[in-house]
């Protein structure tokens, strides 16, 4: 009886000290030194680990940050944290903050279920990136949303929905973080991460249909004709491949709403202003 | 005859439902205006030739090929061109046609149309690629390659065998089978046209057994004929896949991402090897095929003889019309066609059926999760794991599904097909591969 | 409005609920086996396991899980029958619903439901049930051929319970208690159309085979698992029998006695627990049928089909990595 409790200690013993010394290789091989200010770093991350920055989630942003200079670091920017963030971030390395305006995501199609009806029935896997592969999406509009809701799928931060009536995503601006996941998963490039002005208010034409106006208009009363009234009021918008675009430059605190009620059909959507996203005043 | 030969891998028993193998092929007419594609192949889209207002016959030379990988394309009407901009095609995207309007039927003096068969092949192979090229034939059986680069096989590889691929395994597709029974001598002089090119001697047709008026047509003539030979298939599908064709003709596998060259082979659709003897001993271009259409909603289903970019909806009407239970318009077979967004858009030279299903026949009604049954790897011709390319694709995985080797896909659609969970499997990998592509 | 769709457009009328109900076709010659040799105990103890499989998976599914109500799909009746199939027509109705609780919401609907268990939720149940209750779970009532009313007071010792305790010093003498004598062994014929001890499905290899015939015209499974796993199990024995002549090894009382059949032909094929290749398939089966001899004839248990089943799901995904299929262009010429 003796000999088996010295047998079984001697044994057991024996395989934990053989574990130990290939742990302690192991350890000393593949022991990563590491950055104390990625940690530091990390710490005023969101964590959200969306790849929103370019980079591969949030540890390596931070990594990134950490081993940047003074003006690599101004090209780093987190979304999702925003100006906030960065500040902090900033500071935890002693270089001065990059001030950016705060972005949302914004669907540039206004292919509602009653402006653009549908032609024919999808009957198949919901995903708009499938879909596009086999039609030009029920509407028939080849620039249109496909109303599947891969953007819905894709938010991280529950951003997104499906408008029951309209059949087409709606941002919700509060939750945003401009990660960009939408703007890449979209198979028609639809989304786009666009300033919001201090109040809170946007001007977008939300059409990317490049068809001539009568062929768009036949699959949807929301398109963009260019018709290039918008350009009479600022002639920073710019109209090309028959469809119009505004960019940043123009305030919609100004031009917004002339803008909106210009457009015969509809396609340049302005958002009046909340004060719903944070604002650099405060 | 000998044994029925196939491939090893997958493969899957879909009901034929081949209802208008006993029709005729007949003469689909002339339609009003024609809609033809300045794509209707694999590579750049031909320059167009021709401006508003011009005056065409048929077999006039209206666009021309855009680099080495493209194709001709011929007027198959005579008339005037009214229009030369997009048009809504089958998918609904907007793609350049040229719009002709019909007036008579006057052809370019060139081609013969005396209806007597042409035997003699006084041409060099060069001369013989330069009639192909010069004709806009592409390879008819759907993949649309141009088929003079297919049939100038690099001098570095050896071809040894050439085989003419009747398999035509979609159900409710018979064009190839008619064609077959009806042009069988052309056929077999096609096949000695290509034997000439290669410097071989010998040619072997491929046609599964379900076809058993084509073999009896075509085994006649081999006693006339030294070195064609007919050998009759089991029927599977995919066997008209070029990969699995070879596989079953000669044991051969072709080397993942090589050509079929590669294993000795070449494949060319009937009805291509068709075109190409009216091309080189008739002068007549690429601009008619025979397309067969039927479907369970289809009236009067039957195989026509039809003008490259006839609308669709003509050869509908033709047939009896859309009824009410018709829920799809398919441009191909069912396995591997499309789903027509636009019926009014043209028959190209792919367009091999045109189909009217029911939504019984095609519904799809979601499935469960994935029940683990490994049914799409058993049935898979390539040997892949469709099952694990869908996880990784729903997952937004697409590096990871390189190491499955997606991109050897070859599209058939027996995993989604025998899905017992309907999960789109096809989809998945299709997705897949345009991902891989792109980042490439 | 014309549909459109993505290709195929034709898919197989083989559903999953098609092939589960196949399945539980495949599986009624043995509750008839089940009935005509344990009476009408037999019917109460498979109508039990699978209410009770249908209501648990029902109930969480629908409410406590929400992945939405999976009841109608028919494989909680594959589950409740299969549990039922492993359990003596003695056993008591409260322990049957424990059975199939484990079976159900643990070994199933918490790992994600149908497709996504990693372990075979019938086997999981039967051996719950057998580590929580082993008197109940090894009391075998005799069989009586055709007599529906058969009460379970009369109980024998399996066939393999019989291998396991057999005294070959003292088989011609007195038996000292636990002990069997060879005699007690059934015959060929008996254990084939099963009338012989055992849990109510496992019995008649006669009517597995049936359903094993079914699967394979129905095309529900292949041949692989079940042929690979019985002859492991038979070459295996059959070695060690004529290496040594010991009774115990003989490999065609192996063969037809205890879960073997059942196990190789509905529980080992199941297609969320078994690898998704033909190769890997092989491997698991090869696996199933060592584990199956060396706990047979190695451990404490006489019968080892079970735990051997379940140590070889937990290497399905390990084998799912390595197993792949032969790939076109890999190796031809």
């Amino acid at each position: 009886m003796e000999d088996i409790v010295v047998l079984n200690i001697l044994v057991l013993g024996g395989i934990a000290l053989a574990a130990a010394v290939v742990l302690y290789f192991v350890s000393q091989k593949f022991a990563v030194a590491d950055n104390p200010k990625v940690a530091a770093v990390e710490e005023c991350l969101p964590q959200a680990n969306c790849g929103g920055c370019g980079k591969a989630g949030c540890h390596d942003f931070a990594n990134a940050c950490a081993q940047a200079d003074e003006a690599a670091f101004a090209g780093l920017y987190c979304p999702v944290g925003g100006s906030k963030v960065m500040q902090q971030i900033a500071s935890v390395l002693g270089f001065a903050a990059v001030e950016k305006a705060p972005t949302v995501s914004v669907l540039r199609c206004n292919g509602t279920c009653e402006n653009a009806p549908a032609k024919v029935c999808y009957d198949g896997v919901s995903s708009c990136r499938i879909a596009a592969r086999i039609s030009s999406g029920q509407t028939g509009c080849p620039d249109g949303c496909l109303r599947l809701g891969d953007c819905v799928k894709v938010c991280k931060f529950d951003a997104l929905h499906i408008d029951p009536v309209t059949g087409i995503p709606v941002v919700d601006r509060d939750k945003c973080t401009s990660c960009g996941a939408c703007v890449n998963i979209c198979p028609r490039h639809l989304f786009e991460i666009r300033p919001v002005a201090a109040d809170g208010s946007q001007v977008y034409v939300a059409c990317r249909n490049t068809q001539k106006g009568a062929v768009a208009r036949k699959n949807c009363s929301a398109a963009c004709i260019a018709c290039l009234k918008c350009t009479k009021i600022n002639p920073e918008v710019k109209v090309e491949n028959n469809l119009s675009y505004i960019p940043d430059t123009v305030d919609p605190r100004e031009f917004g709403e002339a803008l909106a009620s210009a457009c015969p059909t509809g396609a340049i959507i302005y958002q009046r202003g909340t004060a719903s996203k944070e604002t650099p005043d405060d | 005859m000998t044994k029925l030969k196939t491939f090893s891998i997958g493969g899957i028993h879909p009901d034929k439902y081949k209802i208008t193998t006993d029709s005729p092929i007949q003469d689909a007419g002339l339609p009003e205006t024609v809609y033809i594609p300045v794509k209707q192949h694999i590579g750049a889209p031909a320059k167009i030739l021709v401006q508003k207002g011009d005056k065409v016959k048929v077999g006039t030379h209206i666009a021309d090929a855009d680099g080495i990988v493209s194709a001709d394309v011929f007027s198959s009407v005579s008339g005037e061109v009214i229009k030369v901009e997009a048009v809504e095609g089958e998918f609904g995207y907007h793609e350049d046609m040229i719009t002709i309007r019909v007036e008579g039927d006057e052809w370019e003096p060139s081609i013969d149309r005396s209806p007597g068969i042409v035997r003699d092949i006084p041409y060099t192979p060069e001369q013989i690629v330069a009639k192909i090229r010069e004709a806009g034939i592409v390879g008819m059986g759907g993949a649309g390659y141009p088929t003079p680069i297919k049939t100038a096989v690099p001098t570095d590889k050896k071809v040894d065998t050439l085989i003419l691929n009747g398999i035509e395994c979609e159900p409710f597709l018979t064009a190839d089978d008619r064609l077959m029974v009806e042009k069988a001598e052309q056929i077999i002089i096609g096949s000695k046209i290509i034997n000439k090119v290669l410097g071989i001697q010998n040619a072997i047709i491929a046609v599964d057994e379900n076809k058993p008026r084509a073999i009896a047509a075509l085994s006649k003539l081999t006693k006339r004929y030294v070195g064609v030979n007919v050998q009759a298939c089991a029927t599977k599908y995919p066997q008209g896949g070029e990969k699995q064709l070879i596989t079953a003709i000669t044991g051969r596998e072709v080397p993942s991402g090589k050509l079929p060259a590669d294993a000795g082979c070449l494949v060319q659709n009937v009805g291509t090897v068709y075109a190409i003897y009216e091309a080189v001993l008739k002068n007549k271009p690429l601009f008619e095929r025979i397309v067969t259409v039927s479907g369970d909603c289809c009236k009067h289903p039957g195989n026509f003889l039809v003008r490259v970019g006839t609308p669709a909806s003509f050869l509908i009407e033709k047939c009896g019309g859309l009824c009410d239970e018709t829920a799809q318009v398919l441009f191909g077979g069912p396995m591997m066609g499309t789903s027509a967004f636009n019926i009014n858009a043209p028959v190209t030279k792919l367009t091999s059926g045109i189909l009217l299903l029911s939504d019984a026949m095609t519904h799809k009604e979601l499935g469960t999760d994935c029940i683990r049954c490994g049914k799409c790897a058993e049935v898979c011709p390539i040997g892949l794991q469709p099952f694990l390319i869908g996880r990784l694709v729903r997952e937004n995985m697409f590096e990871e599904t390189r190491g499955c080797h997606v991109s050897d896909c070859i599209e058939c659609g027996c995993c989604a097909y025998t899905c017992p969970a309907r999960l789109p499997l096809l989809d998945f990998c299709k997705l897949a591969k345009s991902e891989l592509k792109r980042k490439k | 409005m014309l549909k459109i769709s993505t290709a195929p457009h034709l898919t197989t009328s083989r559903t999953t609920p098609v092939i589960m109900r196949d399945v539980v076709i495949a599986l009624i010659p043995a509750m008839i086996a089940a009935v005509l040799f344990f009476g009408l105990n037999a019917l109460l103890v498979i109508a039990t396991s699978v209410a009770a499989c249908v209501m648990f998976e029902y109930l969480f599914s629908r409410y406590v899980f929400k992945t939405g109500n999976t009841s109608g799909d028919w494989s909680a009746v594959i589950t409740g029958l299969l549990l039922a199939y492993n359990l003596p027509s003695s056993m008591p109705v409260l322990m049957i619903f424990i059975g199939a609780f484990m079976a159900i919401v643990v070994a199933k609907l918490c790992y994600g439901g149908l497709g996504k268990n990693l372990f075979n939720p019938a086997l999981v149940g039967r051996v719950f049930l057998f580590i929580s209750f082993p008197v109940q779970m090894t009391h075998w009532p005799r069989p009586e051929f055709m007599n529906l009313l058969a009460s379970d007071a009369q109980t024998g010792a399996t066939t393999l319970g019989i291998l396991k305790h057999l005294d070959a010093q003292t088989s011609a003498t007195a038996l000292t208690a636990g002990q069997h004598s060879l005699q007690e062994i059934p015959g060929y014929w008996q254990m084939f159309v099963g009338n012989t001890g055992g849990c109510l499905g496992e019995v008649s290899a006669l009517a597995l085979l049936l359903g094993l015939a079914y699967m394979l015209w129905r095309r529900v499974i292949t041949w692989h698992i079940p042929f690979y796993y019985i002859s492991t199990v038979f070459v295996l024995t059959a070695v060690l029998y004529l290496a040594t002549g010991d009774v115990r090894y003989e490999p065609v009382t192996h063969l037809l006695s205890g879960g073997l059949m059942l196990g190789a032909i509905f529980m080992a094929t199941d297609y969320t627990t078994s690898p998704m290749t033909k190769n890997g398939q092989i491997l698991f089966a090869v696996g199933c049928g060592a584990l199956t001899v060396i706990i047979r004839l190695y451990s404490a248990y006489p019968e080892g089909v079970s735990f051997a089943i379940l140590i070889m799901n937990a290497f399905v995904p390990l084998i799912d990595k390595y197993a792949r299929p032969r790939f076109y262009g890999q190796g031809g010429k």
